[in-house]
């Protein structure tokens, strides 16, 4: 299992779902209406990490983190 | 040196603070930046979440494209709530020669700006609102949408 956080305004509980790449992420997140303008504009971390790869290969205990646009200063 | 403060950042203690640990550093240039609330569009203040883990690594590799170029930089920034004319970030980079640190406080809080994990939040009648339109998609983003 994998958790899902959503951090800063998108005010959503974690999610936990199997997920061997950032691929099956993307597919169980587009089902979520609420969720569609923020996966066009989040950035993805996984572990704390900055990725750019669908092809991410996740295993279990990974987190994966959903940054929305910010605005520091 | 990250500094975060629970509401607004002490600016001056922090100047003279950083004055103070840097003053026989030998540094020729010390520029410092300070961003204030502005009294606008019936705002009582602003209101920031910060996402520690991302930004610490984010502070560290700029740590090291500074000391690669023989300067320090330094920052503070507030979480939670900052009123109006109140400061909620301070950053400053030291160098031997101005020309160095000029350039680098630039990039850096542009950088900063485009990049560190902290959500803007304006404060107006007693709701704390997302700043959507002035906030950056950070570089990658949109990674989760789906093939189109």
């Amino acid at each position: 299992m994998v958790t899902i956080e959503f951090l800063g305004p998108i005010q959503k509980e974690n999610i936990t779902m199997e997920a061997s790449s950032l691929n099956d992420v993307a597919a169980h997140l587009s089902e979520d209406a609420e969720l569609k303008t923020w996966l066009e504009t989040c950035a993805v971390a996984v572990n704390d990490t900055m990725v750019m790869d669908l092809d991410t290969e996740l295993k279990s205990g990974d987190r994966v983190s959903l940054l929305p646009p910010v605005c520091g200063g | 040196m990250l500094e975060l403060y629970e509401g607004p950042v002490p600016v001056e203690e922090i100047l003279v603070r950083w004055y103070k640990e840097e003053e026989k550093s030998n540094y020729g240039a010390f520029i410092p930046f300070i961003g204030t609330i502005r009294d606008e569009e019936g705002i009582s203040g602003l209101s920031f979440d910060i996402y520690e883990p991302i930004l610490n690594s984010w502070y560290e590799a700029w740590t090291l494209k500074a000391k690669q170029a023989g300067a320090i930089l330094k920052m503070a920034h507030s979480r939670g709530d900052v009123p109006l004319h109140k400061s909620s970030y301070v950053a400053a980079v030291f160098s031997p020669k101005r020309r160095v640190a000029l350039e680098m406080i630039n990039e850096f809080v542009e950088d900063f700006k485009a990049s560190a994990p902290i959500w803007k939040y304006d404060l107006r009648d007693g709701e704390r609102i997302y700043a959507k339109e002035r906030s950056t998609a950070i570089k990658g983003s949109g990674l989760l949408k789906g093939k189109s």
